[in-house]
């Protein structure tokens, strides 16, 4: 006798919703056992990581502005993802879209005006947009894997960051250290709840969020988006581009990182520094896919990320808890996300051995994924083979 | 500035509104001081924060149970700090370090929030009622090395792997070229930048390169051992940096600048404990402690030893100035006239290269 | 003066370029086979720290290396069973494995941070290596040598063995090779492994050889220009040893240059350099008719489930 998964009819909504908290609780477990190890109060780490920064009131306004970016990176991110565009270069676009920004206010330091703020916000959009835009073009153009265009793109754009921030983009009056100056008033983002952190940003996510929910479940634009990502033929029956898609969706995820971008340069940091690059784009990543790809997922996903920043420095504090081992944590966290997430489309079998030597083609998981809102997070990247083999 | 800052008006008003919740959790408080450390790399760097650290630890120690040191590492500079520092505030840490130039600003907005803690940062240049700064010369340091490489090297010329320049960096390179110059007066440093504070493999390269143009001595600002392992697998000799690093190079390793910010946080701290804390402008060398000179390598003659110890003790009782004209730059151009020294204020922007240096 | 610069410059590269190369040839097997690891700068930190503890504790760096190669092919078993077993995303569990990497190995290595270790013997007489032509040929460490051999190995696997062509023809169409009766999951499985293995390699070269010490983030994202050079080789292993070379004087030439006090152009673009050539080596053989043939295994990436 052994387990076996077996494929579901339909892709599971109790698991759809349910596995995302199973992920958590397992993580929870694994992380009580393996810092109890390691010598320390396993239950109290894990009551640091993941419940003080909740419990704290005055810890909230940190929640949100540590999550802002990430929510909107992984919104964007999650569009394409859903299209099976795998856009993996959001910290190039983020630093590119903040660089942007950051060209403007540097060209108007000495000027007034609200003019100033959103022209930096459009400025950064449109960094990001034009990052992206180089993996577009070539995919569609040349057929070159975005995955890992977009990806190289990142380092270039890091290299980009520290060549302006230590050459010309230098504050002329820092003692010679590579920064730029400070942002002025008209430059800087405005907070939006009086006596807090919480800047512009913060709603400008949650905002987002929704608006792109209602472009996925309700628009033809949502609807193209995400029947090329799970049956591209049927897509070009229907006569969706494949190509429209690739830029629709990777300007999309480009200027989302972009005005991230900028509002963090803009708001919480308020200048720009070498160590502006904090693999935001990166993290969003791991928040698109542990919010499954849902913009109202991704919106908790990014609270729960930002939880456990905030709350790996609570344990470091309370507990002496190494920076290190928050790092495993969430990786952990994503590690049994990704793993349970299989329960959407399979269930657990106990079936006899015999069953198993009798190969059937099944290729496509045949849950239906299309009404539900949600989505899968493996969906095959056909579309990507399909032009790789071309 | 002379302009107000719109955000500042805003963060002004949190603070009083959101203070007496503040003062409120932070208030009742018994038992040890507690003391925050913030640290912008991991304690595992072996380098910068790793010194930190080690301070931290010493302070520890020395106080016992009067005091409870709480850290928080790898923290990135910018936002991040921010939140940190403020958790930190917020925990009941009266007095906190931020060991990091780039938690300069950081630390600035939340000492406006939290006027009765005491904050302490290392290597900037914004103070406030609560916030001291805290630097060391390490330059100092570079001129007792500089004087070893001037006596030690046979072909005249130093390679040295620096980080990014910075007017730390520069100060540093500027020492060590002219220490070595009142020994031998051709002295040259060749310098490569690897861009980074550490990176291992790249440090390791760059003192090879150096090495095989002909640099018969290797001195480093970067944080890893790497350089010194490369000096010591080619048979040159090599300076240590930020902790007597001799067991990573047993023949190369001369001696190593380290880094001694234990007497300053004992220091700081005592102070704290009796309630005389106020903000400083502290840049400490040599005399008190901050830099230090590990043990000197056995297979230093003797003249080389004495010679560098008439240096490190002619800074520490104020006799010798590392940077006492005359001074030229790269172009030739005289700096500073005989009798003359740099002072303190250019010196924390230093921006040129002694004649010598090659760059 | 000239030839001996000229031997050192060859001696630097090629250390600079035998780690990415021995991660690369890893990570090009594993790609051959239809998946995509992101995960090679966790596996090479672990692979690292590895190499360096068990070579601190036991006192034999050979030791040292085996226990790198187990370490990196078992963390790359968490990936094999997460994508292959489970077909979780394959980009998203590889930059999982790195997150993770960074910090498994930055805590196993709390105890060795200030230690070093003699590191690992030559295998050739020194005799051999005494005059300037002896030392390029014989003068480097026995990975170096270890990185040849398996490239060529790797070369003659995928083209010339029977296994390699059921690997690539997995990589190609894992429908039809499994319709034949290939256990697509299988020889998945061995290639992540082989990959995680090779990646614990190149982490053990830093640790062991180029400096043998561990310090958190040793690596400092060699990773992730291995597996640009993977692309950079349009999955070709010979192409990967002259591009690992190639990355390799670019690295070196450039401390060189400076070191020779030429600058010519600001040291960031020269760090733009190998990802910027990646993509245009990518963009060409897209392009290119011929090129078609040498591109990305067709299902690079994409998860396989058969069921019954």
């Amino acid at each position: 006798m052994r387990l076996r998964l077996e494929p579901r009819r339909e892709a599971s909504r109790a698991m759809l919703y349910g596995t995302p908290v199973l992920a958590v609780a397992l993580t929870v477990l694994a992380g009580i056992l393996i810092f109890s190890l390691m010598g320390y109060d396993g239950l109290a780490a894990i009551y640091q990581i993941f419940v003080a920064p909740i419990a704290d009131p005055y810890r909230w306004q940190d929640l949100f502005v540590k999550a802002a970016p990430l929510i909107t990176i992984a919104l964007g991110l999650a569009i394409g993802f859903r299209a099976n565009v795998w856009n993996i270069g959001a910290e190039g676009q983020y630093i590119v879209g903040a660089l942007a920004g950051t060209g403007v206010a540097l060209a108007t330091w000495d000027m007034q005006g609200y003019w100033i703020l959103p022209a930096m916000v459009a400025a950064g959009i449109l960094g990001g947009l034009l990052w992206a835009a180089i993996p577009a073009f070539l995919k569609t153009r040349f057929n070159v894997n975005e995955i890992l265009t977009s990806l190289m793109l990142t380092y270039v754009a890091v290299q980009l960051l520290y060549y302006l921030m230590r050459g010309p983009w230098r504050d002329p009056e820092g003692y010679g250290f590579p920064q730029t100056r400070l942002f002025s008033e008209w430059q800087t983002l405005p907070t939006v709840v009086q006596g807090t952190l919480v800047h512009l940003g913060v709603p400008v996510a949650f905002f987002l969020a929704i608006a792109v929910w209602i472009v996925l479940s309700r628009t033809v634009t949502g609807f193209q988006v995400r029947v090329v990502g799970l049956a591209p033929q049927a897509a070009r029956y229907g006569g969706f581009s494949a190509r429209g898609t690739v830029w629709l969706t990777l300007l999309t995820s480009g200027a989302f990182a972009g005005l991230a971008g900028i509002f963090e340069a803009a708001g919480p940091f308020q200048q720009m520094t070498p160590q502006f690059s904090v693999n935001y784009g990166f993290t969003a990543i791991i928040v698109a896919f542990l919010g499954r790809l849902h913009p109202l997922g991704i919106v908790l996903a990014g609270m729960v990320l930002a939880v456990s920043y905030v709350g790996g420095e609570n344990a470091q504090t309370a507990l002496g808890l190494p920076y290190a081992a928050t790092g495993m944590f969430q990786a952990m966290m994503l590690f049994f996300l990704l793993a349970v997430d299989i329960l959407v489309r399979y269930r657990l079998r106990v079936v006899v051995p015999a069953d198993l030597s009798r190969p059937v083609e099944a290729r496509h998981p045949p849950a239906r994924q299309a009404e539900t809102g949600a989505h899968v997070s493996s969906t095959p990247i056909d579309k990507q083979r399909e032009s790789l083999s071309a | 500035m002379s302009r107000m800052n719109r955000r500042q008006i805003l963060v002004g008003s949190a603070a009083t509104l959101a203070l007496p919740a503040l003062i409120g959790r932070a208030a009742a408080q018994d038992g040890p001081l507690n003391v925050g450390f913030v640290y912008v790399g991991p304690i595992g760097d072996y380098g910068w924060s790793h010194a930190h650290d080690e301070a931290r630890k010493k302070a520890q120690e020395h106080f016992g149970d009067k005091i409870k040191t709480n850290y928080v590492e790898n923290v990135a500079e910018g936002p991040d700090a921010e939140r940190v520092i403020r958790q930190l505030a917020q925990q009941g840490n009266k007095l906190i370090f931020t060991t990091s130039f780039g938690f300069m600003n950081p630390t600035i907005k939340v000492a406006k929030q939290f006027p009765d803690v005491h904050f302490e940062h290392a290597t900037g240049y914004k103070t406030a009622d609560n916030v001291g700064i805290y630097n060391a010369r390490f330059y100092e340091g570079r001129a007792v090395i500089g004087t070893i490489a001037g006596m030690m090297s046979k072909s005249g010329k130093a390679g040295y792997v620096g980080s990014v320049p910075i007017p730390e960096v520069v100060r540093g390179i500027n020492a060590f070229t002219l220490a070595a110059q009142k020994v031998n007066p051709d002295f040259t440093t060749q310098v490569v930048w690897v861009n980074s504070w550490y990176d291992p493999a790249k440090e390791a390269d760059a003192a090879k390169a150096l090495i095989d143009q002909g640099c018969d001595i290797i001195s480093q600002h970067t944080d890893s051992p790497a350089p010194l392992q490369a000096a010591e697998q080619r048979g040159v000799y090599a300076f240590g940096q930020a902790s007597n690093m001799i067991d990573f190079a047993p023949k190369a390793h001369l001696t190593a600048i380290t880094d001694n910010w234990g007497p300053y946080y004992i220091d700081q701290i005592q102070k704290q404990l009796d309630g005389e804390w106020a903000p400083g402008n502290i840049w400490w060398g040599i005399e008190k402690g901050l830099v230090g000179i590990a043990p000197y390598n056995d297979i230093m003659p003797a003249d080389v030893k004495e010679a560098a110890d008439k240096v490190k003790n002619g800074i520490a009782s104020g006799e010798i100035h590392p940077f006492a004209g005359p001074i030229t730059d790269q172009s030739g151009e005289v700096k500073v006239p005989e009798g003359d020294t740099i002072p303190d204020e250019q010196l924390l922007g230093l921006d040129w290269y002694v004649k010598g240096v090659q760059s | 003066m000239t030839t001996a610069i000229l031997i050192s410059i060859i001696m630097t590269l090629v250390g600079a370029a035998t780690p990415i190369l021995l991660a690369a040839l890893g990570e090009l097997v594993v790609e051959k086979s239809g998946v995509l690891n992101l995960g090679l700068e966790g596996m090479m930190l672990i692979g690292a720290v590895t190499a360096f503890g068990v070579t601190f504790t036991t006192g034999s760096a050979s030791l040292g290396l085996v226990a790198a190669m187990a370490a990196g092919a078992a963390a790359s078993m968490i990936f094999a069973f997460l994508t292959l077993t489970l077909t979780a995303n394959q980009v998203a569990t590889g930059l999982a494995l790195t997150i993770f990497g960074i910090g498994l190995s930055s805590l196993i290595g709390q105890n060795f941070v200030g230690r070093t270790v003699s590191g690992l013997e030559h295998i050739f007489p020194a005799a051999l290596a005494d005059d300037p032509i002896g030392r390029v040929v014989f003068g480097y460490s026995p990975l170096v040598y270890l990185s040849l051999v398996m490239t060529a190995f790797v070369a003659w696997f995928l083209t010339r063995s029977r296994a390699g062509l059921i690997l690539r023809a997995i990589g190609e169409s894992d429908e039809a090779a499994h319709s034949i009766g290939y256990s697509v999951i299988r020889v998945r499985y061995l290639a992540v492994a082989f990959g995680g293995a090779m990646a614990g390699l190149g982490g053990a070269y830093y640790s062991l050889v180029m400096t043998p010490m561990w310090a958190d983030r040793l690596t400092a994202g060699r990773g992730w220009i291995a597996l640009a050079l993977v692309v950079f080789a349009s999955w070709r292993p010979l192409r990967l040893l002259g591009g690992a070379y190639l990355f390799g004087a670019v690295m070196t030439l450039e401390l060189h240059a400076k070191a020779a006090g030429i600058n010519i152009v600001p040291p960031e673009f020269l760090a733009m350099l190998p990802y910027l050539a990646t993509i245009v080596v990518l963009t060409l053989i897209s392009i290119a008719p011929s090129g078609r043939r040498n591109a990305a295994p067709a299902c690079l990436g994409k998860p396989f489930r058969a069921t019954g």
